[in-house]
């Protein structure tokens, strides 16, 4: 078995999500190379070198790639997919965006957001916002995979010393060019690799009383999220949603503040360590998957939480 | 421009899914189907595009049983022109669904094909880059909103860092997010209306196209269930005296 990992990177550091993505390809065993893509990313190149879980660096480091266009680094993903038998992505958008074009290209199926590795042809996924898991398993000679980062342990990071193999540029598809992109935002940690969560929803009003979870999300050195709801309304982002159809978490304490907990909302943190639910509802279905729960209005009880630590 | 929208029936969001008890599926028996909620989105934001003058022609696409003829008419009723059903018992693939999608978008000479960015039920997340790949069309996934100039259209699309904008030459392949269009609910007269409008069968094998799945399904169960007391607390402090208790705080 060989295994190719596709990087997940901002062209400086390698995304918590691919040490996990590792983890994965470490459960089916066999060599894994990494395959980066980018532009003036030599730091990434160097960093995946030192995963000691790593047999080879493939690096494709240009201008063309500055900036991930699935239309662009597809080709060259299909071209340096042959000979390996796995070729394996975070679930982030970056791959969620790339690999099934890198799939059909290769005529085989994706294996998309896998939980658990029952052997290397055989795989867990969950199905209905996770209300199901399906295992299925690929007659393909090469399996496309992206990996639910939650479900699988991070490698060791440093400590190897891969070979590294530079790959030419591949020509301009030209059929797409990025316009603009808003910058990801700095301080406090960040919403998938927090060991904190503090969450908003729909019972939040708007979007400045979020003021009352980032001060306690300061204290508590936690990430701040939110619901669908929440982001429907325009409260937030849409880069703060938790769930089916945003991020999936898992951290040690997820706090749910004003959010009802419909199965699409708990697809997202349901695997977390413990809940705890704040909701005047007291037959709010968040109650049914936390730990701990307060029935109260959340604008009596954040600034009381704040107070409390 | 012609659109091509995909539609897929299944089961409604609100139903509580089961497992059958041999493991072998998703009870579909006597469960509330609907359009998958993306799809919905994205027929919305193909038939205001008609609207605007941008589009001449919406043609909603499901693959899968003759039932699906009602998620074909509901996007009728929302403003689709006409529709296609390609049938097809059992679960479908997104490979062998881009490649139906392929030849159908070939066949009308689409210059837009819009697909929901997932459906709810296997939540795969493939339809519409494997088709994009196929026919060689750039892509714009995870779209939430959308700007055609010209020979171009604008996407911007919602990222784990926020949001993007890319252009595509168009023809493109579109997959909608649910912030993309808020979709219409259809009036009497528009449901009546879609009742008389084509809805033609075309089967996959004139489309060159084999449906059958190429993954196994070994099985499928339910998760355990999170089984918590949940424990009421009185108030903010004694919550804070439990976290610190069980160390989930320092």
């Amino acid at each position: 078995m060989t295994i190719l990992v596709i990087a997940d990177h901002d062209n400086c550091t390698i995304a918590s999500s691919t040490f996990n993505t590792l983890g994965a390809a470490a459960q089916i065993g066999g060599d894994i190379d990494v395959l980066v893509l980018g532009g003036e990313c030599s730091t990434v190149t160097a960093a995946a070198a030192a995963i000691p879980c790593v047999r080879r660096v493939l690096s494709a480091d240009c201008e063309l790639f500055a900036q991930p266009l699935a239309e662009d680094m597809a080709p060259l993903v299909q071209r340096c997919a042959e000979g390996y038998s796995h070729v394996l992505g975070s679930t982030t958008t970056f791959a969620k965006n790339l690999l099934p074009r890198v799939a059909a290209l290769l005529d085989v199926p994706q294996i998309s957001d896998i939980s658990g590795v029952i052997d290397a042809n055989t795989f867990e996924r969950p199905i209905y916002a996770g209300n199901a898991l399906a295992t299925v398993r690929s007659h393909d000679a090469i399996k496309v995979i992206t990996v639910r980062s939650t479900k699988f342990e991070a490698v060791a990071v440093t400590g190897g010393s891969a070979e590294c193999l530079a790959i030419d540029a591949p020509a301009a598809q030209a059929l797409a060019r990025l316009v603009s992109r808003t910058e990801a935002k700095s301080g406090g940690p960040e919403l998938t690799t927090a060991r904190i969560v503090i969450s908003g929803g729909r019972g939040m009003g708007n979007g400045e009383n979020f003021v009352l979870l980032d001060t306690v999300a300061a204290k508590l050195g936690a990430a701040v999220g939110a619901s669908r709801a929440a982001v429907d309304a325009g409260f937030v982002p849409n880069d703060y949603q938790v769930g089916q159809t945003g991020k999936v978490v898992a951290p040690d304490l997820y706090i749910a503040v004003g959010i009802s907990g419909a199965i699409q909302h708990l697809a997202g943190m349901k695997d977390s360590k413990m809940i705890v639910a704040i909701n005047k509802d007291p037959d709010a279905p968040i109650f049914q998957v936390a730990d701990y729960g307060i029935v109260g209005d959340l604008f009596d009880v954040m600034p009381a939480l704040d107070a409390a630590l | 421009m012609k659109i091509l929208v995909g539609v897929k029936r299944v089961i409604d969001y609100n139903v509580q899914i089961r497992a059958k008890a041999d493991g072998s599926a998703i009870e579909l028996e006597n469960v509330k189907m609907a359009i998958n909620p993306f799809d919905e989105v994205a027929v919305e934001a193909a038939v205001r595009l008609k609207e605007e003058g941008v589009a001449t022609e919406v043609i909603a696409v499901s693959i899968g049983p003759e039932k699906a003829q009602d998620t074909l008419r509901q996007a009728l009723a929302m403003g689709a022109d006409r529709a296609i059903l390609v049938p097809h018992a059992g679960t479908t693939e997104p490979l062998s669904v881009a490649k139906t999608f392929k030849a159908l978008a070939e066949q009308e000479g689409a210059g837009l094909v819009m697909l929901g960015k997932q459906a709810i039920d296997d939540d795969c997340n493939q339809t519409g880059q494997m088709l994009a790949a196929l026919l060689g069309w750039p892509q714009g996934t995870f779209a939430s909103s959308l700007k055609v100039s010209g020979e171009q259209i604008e996407v911007t699309r919602e990222v784990d860092g926020g949001l993007e904008t890319v252009a595509l030459n168009l023809p493109a392949v579109i997959t909608a997010d649910l912030r993309l269009q808020e979709p219409r609910f259809a009036s009497l007269p528009a449901i009546m209306k879609a009742k008389k409008k084509p809805l033609d069968s075309i089967s996959a094998e004139s489309l060159g196209v084999d449906l059958t799945p190429r993954l196994e399904l070994v099985k499928v169960v339910e998760p355990p269930v999170r089984t918590t007391g949940s424990v009421l607390v009185a108030n903010a402090a004694e919550l804070v005296e439990k976290l610190k208790h069980d160390a989930a705080i320092a």
